[in-house]
């Protein structure tokens, strides 16, 4: 049903229609809405599910993970530190196959503190063993859930699906609200590949030593690999099954001819889908992928979608410090036959919640098109401050230490 | 008595039963003649719950009270007409338990991460409501670490909230699996390779550390209580007790553990009695934040007969014996039996070595210092 509705209760709703078992919440910005239309959903009795406020968001992952090993549909919401909080049991979840749905509404990381949205979060847990889907709007984080728990039961893996905070969470948008109907059709109950079973009892999260832990990390990274493909076959039948194109890897926009293509995640590619049509007008030759799938990371669609282009830009909503953009390397792997031809740099740019405005995009693309970019540039970067700061405490050089 | 049993004169085969003795043939299996007193782990209909086989080392008072506190539940969760499932903490429990591809568990397992088990426990009861089992129990357990530590923050969200988990903490007063480290659970004075027997206050510090029984108490939970593996059948009952109740439960179980602790193996339970018999760990159960009931000591012994079987207090009598600590200890132990009344005088004060209360030294001269294994 279409309706004006704020992303964090269009994301709520459209968990709920998944029919969750157990839903455990601690609150953070900007999650909160998420998890607060979840309680009420369940207060009022329109969603049958064990809602758990625990006291934080380890107890909250740790939560989903006891729930999914006795074969309940588990989902849990977080951010930032939130996020980082529950580290530990977020590996775990993964490590023991479980196929939890978790809601990152996307903030940076302090300190020092901010609240306000840009991917570091997630990134960090690029490594964690789950699957990371970001949503370019309200409407793709709505339908990514529904996905999510039909990619997460198949593969008997978790899944995050990362929307940016405030930016997407408080936007009120037109989102076509997935209804129970169609959900159930097309997101059948969890059969568990393994549950606490006392007329079958298992041993589940046993000690692994150095006779077989290698294979159970090579087993792993095979299911990831595996997942491409189931990533974007459920992003084909949701298409089918809802009649609109949400999920998959990714979204190309405008590559055909373009010599310049940007690659970006989340809320920013609809900027960047102006800052192209303005270009494009210009005769710019410039394209953009939109990345849904960010692990597994599809080398083989993201190969199809450069391969025209000349010059790569990495949009990047964070940054690997001490070394530079974190998509970026996955984009250097995947042009690594082509490195010779294909120039890639990286723009970080939005970080802890700056605007990322067309008018600097178009700009930055306008340079990049014509050779211009150095590798790694921050957009928006206030080189007076930086300077004064530099002139004042440094990082010093080896002149000024002496 | 919650335990079943067969009759003496039945044959002593494996046939039916669930758990295998190496005695057969006789009528002292279990070490009780009589079925009305035996206990449920002399039963050879017990569930065997954690095997034989595992990697403990000799003498673990963990391995003993996990396998009596799961063959317990199990049975008590049976008698209902359900059955269990089980949250570990990570610990030395966890680790000689489930060395992959073998495992000691025969009932449904679960070790998630160290601090976690408490929330893990929580997630499982919440996931089997909302599928419908209101017929499988839960049981989580852990070691102090996990427990009284890192785990606390789980621990004390699990007791508000309700939820409807029997905790189990087995309390060997260190981080014994990473090599005895000090815990929160540590005592004051013993030795462990973080507060080591050096400097001018040798051992762990006096005034640190957490009394979690009460702490739990003071959650005002449905159930809380202390154990030792010295009384095995009141191991038996309070988690029998606990099983026929629902919300959070917890029991405190003390494990002496004989590497850490520097022990001989064959003094585990011998140094739990002591422990309870000196008073330092006072036995007693509360429902609802009040105390319901204790284990008086029978007679009280001295600390220093505790703590003489163990070198991680070794420094308290060699090279020279140090009164002012061991005097420090005596008197916890007098306020715990002040605190529980654990004479049957809540009031009294129990004097040392007095003939009036009997209390004398149950080892005598120091020579058992010398039985004490040696240091590592």
């Amino acid at each position: 049903m279409l309706r004006e509705i704020e992303g964090s209760k269009a994301v709520a709703a459209a968990v709920a229609a998944c029919r969750p078992d157990v839903v455990c919440a601690y609150p953070i910005s900007p999650q909160t809405h998420i998890v607060e239309e979840l309680s009420r959903l369940v207060k009022v009795g329109e969603l049958d599910c064990e809602y758990i406020n625990v006291e934080s968001e380890f107890a909250a992952q740790s939560v989903a993970i006891g729930a999914s090993a006795v074969g309940a549909r588990a989902y849990t919401a977080t951010a930032s530190q939130g996020l980082l909080y529950m580290v530990e049991a977020v590996y775990n979840a993964s490590g023991l196959g479980l196929p939890i749905v978790m809601t990152v509404a996307n903030r940076a990381i302090g300190g020092p503190i901010n609240i306000w949205n840009d991917q570091s979060d997630t990134m960090s847990q690029r490594e964690s063993g789950w699957l990371q889907l970001f949503a370019a709007d309200n409407q793709e984080a709505a339908d990514l859930h529904v996905q999510a728990f039909r990619i997460a039961e198949e593969l008997s893996l978790p899944v995050m699906v990362c929307m940016d905070g405030f930016v997407l969470t408080h936007a009120v948008e037109r989102v076509d609200v997935p209804e129970q109907e169609q959900v159930d059709a097309f997101l059948p109950p969890f059969q568990p590949v393994q549950t606490l079973d006392p007329e079958d009892p298992v041993t589940i999260g046993a000690m692994v030593g150095p006779e077989a832990f290698t294979e159970v990390r090579y087993l792993a990274h095979r299911k990831q690999q595996a997942a491409v493909e189931v990533v974007e076959r459920v992003g084909r039948e949701f298409a089918a099954a809802f009649g609109r194109q949400s999920g998959g890897l990714l979204h190309t926009y405008r590559t055909e001819g373009a010599e310049t293509v940007v690659v970006a995640l989340g809320s920013v590619t609809g900027t960047l889908k102006d800052a192209v049509d303005t270009l494009r007008d210009d005769g710019v030759p410039v394209g953009l992928v939109a990345l849904t799938s960010y692990r597994p990371f599809p080398e083989a669609a993201m190969a199809r979608a450069l391969a025209g282009a000349k010059r790569v830009v990495s949009l990047e909503r964070a940054f690997s410090l001490g070394r530079g953009g974190v998509v970026e390397d996955d984009l250097r792997r995947v042009l690594w036959d082509r490195a010779g031809e294909v120039a890639l740099t990286t723009v970080a740019a939005g970080l802890g919640g700056r605007d990322i405005t067309s008018a600097s995009l178009v700009e930055v693309l306008r340079r990049a098109d014509r050779g211009e970019l150095a590798p790694l540039e921050f957009l928006d970067l206030d080189e007076a401050t930086v300077a004064a700061h530099l002139a004042a405490v440094g990082p010093r050089t080896e002149g000024a230490a002496s | 008595m919650t335990t079943t049993s067969t009759t003496p004169t039945a044959a002593p085969q494996q046939s039916g039963g669930r758990t295998r003795f190496y005695q057969v043939g006789s009528f002292a299996v279990g070490n009780r003649l009589l079925p009305e007193v035996r206990s449920l782990q002399s039963s050879r209909e017990r569930n065997n719950t954690l095997t034989s086989g595992h990697r403990a080392c000799q003498g673990c008072g963990e391995a003993l009270g996990a396998r009596y506190v799961l063959d317990a539940a199990t049975a008590a969760a049976e008698q209902a007409g359900g059955s269990l499932v089980t949250v570990n903490a990570t610990g030395c429990l966890e680790v000689f338990s489930s060395p992959y591809p073998e495992s000691a568990w025969r009932l449904p397992w679960l070790h998630s991460l160290f601090g976690n088990a408490p929330a893990v426990a929580t997630g499982v009861a919440a996931g089997l409501r909302a599928k419908g089992r209101d017929d499988i129990r839960v049981v989580a357990q852990g070691g102090d670490g996990g427990t009284v530590d890192i785990g606390f923050g789980c621990l004390s969200g699990m007791f508000e909230r309700g939820d409807d988990v029997l905790y189990v903490c087995y309390d060997n007063e260190a981080y014994m699996n990473t090599g005895v480290q000090r815990s929160g659970a540590t005592p004051p004075a013993a030795r462990t390779a973080t507060t080591q027997a050096v400097g001018d206050a040798p051992g762990n510090v006096f005034g640190q550390g957490k009394d979690v029984p009460r702490i739990a108490m003071a959650h005002e939970i449905p159930y809380v209580a202390t154990a030792t593996v010295a009384d095995l059948h009141d191991l038996e009952r309070k988690v029998t007790h606990a099983m026929g109740m629902h919300g959070p439960r917890y029991i405190h179980v003390l494990v002496p553990c004989p590497l850490g602790w520097g022990a001989k193996s064959s003094h585990t339970v011998r140094i739990a009695r002591l422990a309870v018999e000196s008073g330092l760990f006072p036995v007693f159960e509360a429902e609802y934040g009040e105390v319901t009931g204790v284990s008086p000591i029978r007679r009280q012994v001295p600390v220093e007969d505790y703590l003489v079987l163990q070198r991680r207090f070794a420094h308290l009598f060699r090279p020279t014996r140090d009164e002012q600590t061991i005097g420090r200890l005596q008197a916890l132990a007098d306020r715990n039996i002040r605190r529980y009344g654990l004479l049957g005088h809540p009031e009294a004060v129990p004097v040392l070595n007095d003939e009036a209360t009997g209390a004398t030294s149950t080892l005598g001269a120091r020579a058992d210092l010398n039985d004490a294994p040696k240091e590592d």
